[in-house]
């Protein structure tokens, strides 16, 4: 009881010093937890990732495709349920800037492989209707203000030309985690196109999507698919979707280390602007100090007061940071668009800014309370504070 | 009671390391101090005082001789015994105060007593016990930054008080404060010696206030010289 009183009364000593201290430590919260956020929401793909699911694309490069006659191969492996081809297409709506990730599917096995793209049954049925058709996530109709029966024009990057789609459906989210700011239309109508255009790059498939009956039996799975086209033209690479996942985020992962360093850095500095407040302070109160120690309280009495304010000042400081984190995310996420498919503070953020603190507040005191431990009474006594 | 030794202090010395040269402090002290005397350390600045006030108290330690205080010689205790020993034996009162600017008259007062088995209720008593002696009760819920010199030097003899210590140690008590302060501060001293019996050890340079001890001892240069009784 007078511990608290005394370490919380110190701590408001210096309202403007305490007061500032305490902004940089909410500044310095709230940029950890929103890069952590973003480090965490560019390794989502691979969390949405199901088990059962295989990826099997070109040994050499997922850019180099594959033959469309592998499909037949693929499926008749044993332990295979279903295949779907996909393509990555990669066109621009309108602006280069408005990125957002198309696939050209096989709709029937690829939507039932993904049953957490819920998709109306009757605007389903529109879709296959639809050559032109396209389904899309519920987070890129929000964002482009895409309706059914829109006409979205893409212009093709690696499909050159200009691609006319018209949506017949819009996706929910089957999971928490599930990605809505996806783009599939038909991969018949792709090819069929291309058949037209460049007839020599017809009849080829970017990856196969596999799904297998037992997901026990996953690897075996893949080292038989793979082992299929052996000392072939185009070798296969075969992993589960995670995997695949995984190494599509390994092309940037530089920028996500990079983020993840300064967020540490950030938290390193304030810091170092911690441990100066509190051998400041501590400094000024030398002659409390040795007073106490004279009455007969223990040094880690003494060392324990100057813990205490330190952790008191860093967690109030990290409570509002962390408070802060959830709406200033969501803004953010507001404004990133599709970039950032899944965009949410996670538990595990949240878990390190607490950590954070825990560390800043006590590395911070550390210093300062051992010399004011070790004070020794007389001296500490002359010193004029 | 009255004639028992309760400070014994034989060839007591102390010196301080200062940029590597050895510098003595204290030299060959020996000096008697009875239960209940008010005792007066006088002597020039720089002589050594407030050491030997340190070294009775068990703030400092000495370099060689015997110290005995209350039966205890304190030079042999650890740290820890000593700080638990200096919360049973010793009030302090200093030049400056040193009350804790954050906490009340009643709480500064209270303190020393959060080192004892006393519940709140006891303490609370004891507190306002304490700060009727000094003539503060209508000042219990102050913080020193409210109160005047002379009135935190009285909070600071109750705190002083509170654990009815064996003896009181007191470093220039009036030394920042006005004549007429320095006046009721030593008026107080001579009350706790004379009615409570309190045995009191006061360094000061000043003679007004040496003159109201009960006996008197010089230090000059780290040597104790003349007394008078
Ligand atoms: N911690 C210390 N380190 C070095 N020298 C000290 C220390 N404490 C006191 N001294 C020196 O010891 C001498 C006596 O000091 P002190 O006991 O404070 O004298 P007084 O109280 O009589 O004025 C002085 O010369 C002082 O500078
Ligand atoms: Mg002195």
């Amino acid at each position: 009881m007078h511990f608290l009183k005394l370490v919380l009364r110190n701590a408001l000593r210096h309202r403007l010093r305490t007061a500032l201290t305490v902004l940089g430590l909410v500044v310095a919260f709230l940029s950890f937890g929103l890069l952590q956020t973003i480090v965490a929401a560019w390794y989502h793909g691979a969390e949405a990732a199901a088990p059962n699911r295989l990826i099997t694309r070109n040994a050499v490069s997922l850019t180099i495709p594959l033959p469309l006659h592998y499909r037949e191969k693929v499926r008749a492996v044993d332990g295979v349920k279903a295949v779907a081809v996909a393509n990555w297409f990669a066109g621009v709506y309108q602006d280069p800037k408005n990125f957002f990730p198309q696939f050209a599917v096989e709709p029937v096995p690829y939507f039932s492989m993904y049953p957490e793209y819920r998709v109306p049954e009757e605007a389903f049925r529109a879709f296959l209707r639809d050559r032109k058709g396209a389904i899309v996530g519920r987070k890129l109709a929000d964002t482009y203000g895409f309706k059914v029966g829109d006409a979205v024009p893409l212009k093709g990057t690696i499909f050159p030309g200009n691609w006319e789609f018209v949506v017949r459906g819009i996706y929910d989210a089957g999971e928490a985690k599930t990605d809505t700011s996806l783009f599939f239309f038909h991969w018949d109508y792709l090819n069929e196109t291309m058949k037209q255009r460049q007839p020599l790059r017809a009849n080829q498939v970017g990856i196969f999507v596999v799904e297998v009956s037992d997901v026990e039996r996953a690897a075996a799975v893949s080292q038989e698919i793979d082992k299929q086209f052996k000392n072939s033209i185009a070798e296969t690479l075969t992993e589960t979707e995670q995997a695949f996942q995984i190494g599509f985020v390994k092309q940037t992962e530089a920028i996500v280390i990079a983020i993840r360093v300064v967020s540490f850095v950030v938290i390193f500095i304030i810091l170092a602007v911690m441990a100066n407040t509190m051998a400041m302070t501590a400094r000024e109160r030398f002659r409390e100090y040795a007073t106490l120690k004279a009455l007969g309280f223990a040094p880690r009495y003494v060392a324990a007061l100057i813990f205490g304010e330190s952790l008191a000042i860093t967690a109030v400081g990290c409570a509002i940071g962390i408070g802060l984190t959830f709406p200033v995310g969501g803004w953010f996420a507001s404004q990133m668009g599709t970039l950032f498919p899944v965009f949410e503070v996670s538990e595990n953020t949240v878990a390190l800014q607490i950590a954070c603190a825990v560390a800043v507040g006590a590395i911070a005191a550390a210093l300062p309370a051992r010399r004011a431990a070790r004070v020794r009474i007389a001296e500490g006594l002359r010193a004029i504070g | 009671m009255r004639d028992q030794r309760i400070v014994e202090i034989r060839n007591l010395s102390k010196s301080y390391q200062r940029g590597g040269q050895i510098v003595p402090v204290l030299s060959d002290i020996t000096l008697d101090i009875a239960s209940g005397e008010f005792v007066a350390l006088m002597g020039p600045s720089g002589s050594g005082k407030s050491t030997l006030l340190n070294l009775i108290a068990g703030i400092d330690k000495p370099d060689g001789g015997m110290l005995r205080v209350a039966g205890i010689d304190i030079a042999e205790l650890s740290e820890s015994e000593l700080a638990d020993w200096r919360a049973e034996h010793v009030g302090f009162i200093f030049q400056f105060y040193n009350l804790m600017p954050v906490l009340t008259a009643f709480e500064n007062v209270e303190l020393p007593l959060l080192l004892t088995r006393l519940t709140s209720g006891e303490r609370k008593s004891h507190v306002e016990t304490a700060l009727a002696m000094v003539s503060l009760s209508d000042r219990m819920e102050h913080y020193p930054s409210e109160l005047s010199g002379g009135q935190q030097q009285r909070v600071a003899i109750a705190r002083a008080i509170i654990t009815d210590p064996t003896i009181l140690v007191a470093d220039e008590p009036t030394g920042d404060l006005d004549r007429a302060s320095a006046e009721d501060i030593l008026n107080l001293m001579d009350r706790l010696n004379a009615e409570l019996g309190k045995t009191i050890i006061m360094v000061t340079h000043d003679p007004n206030a040496a003159r109201r001890a009960r006996s008197l001892r010089h230090l000059e240069k780290g040597v104790l010289t003349a007394d008078r009784s």
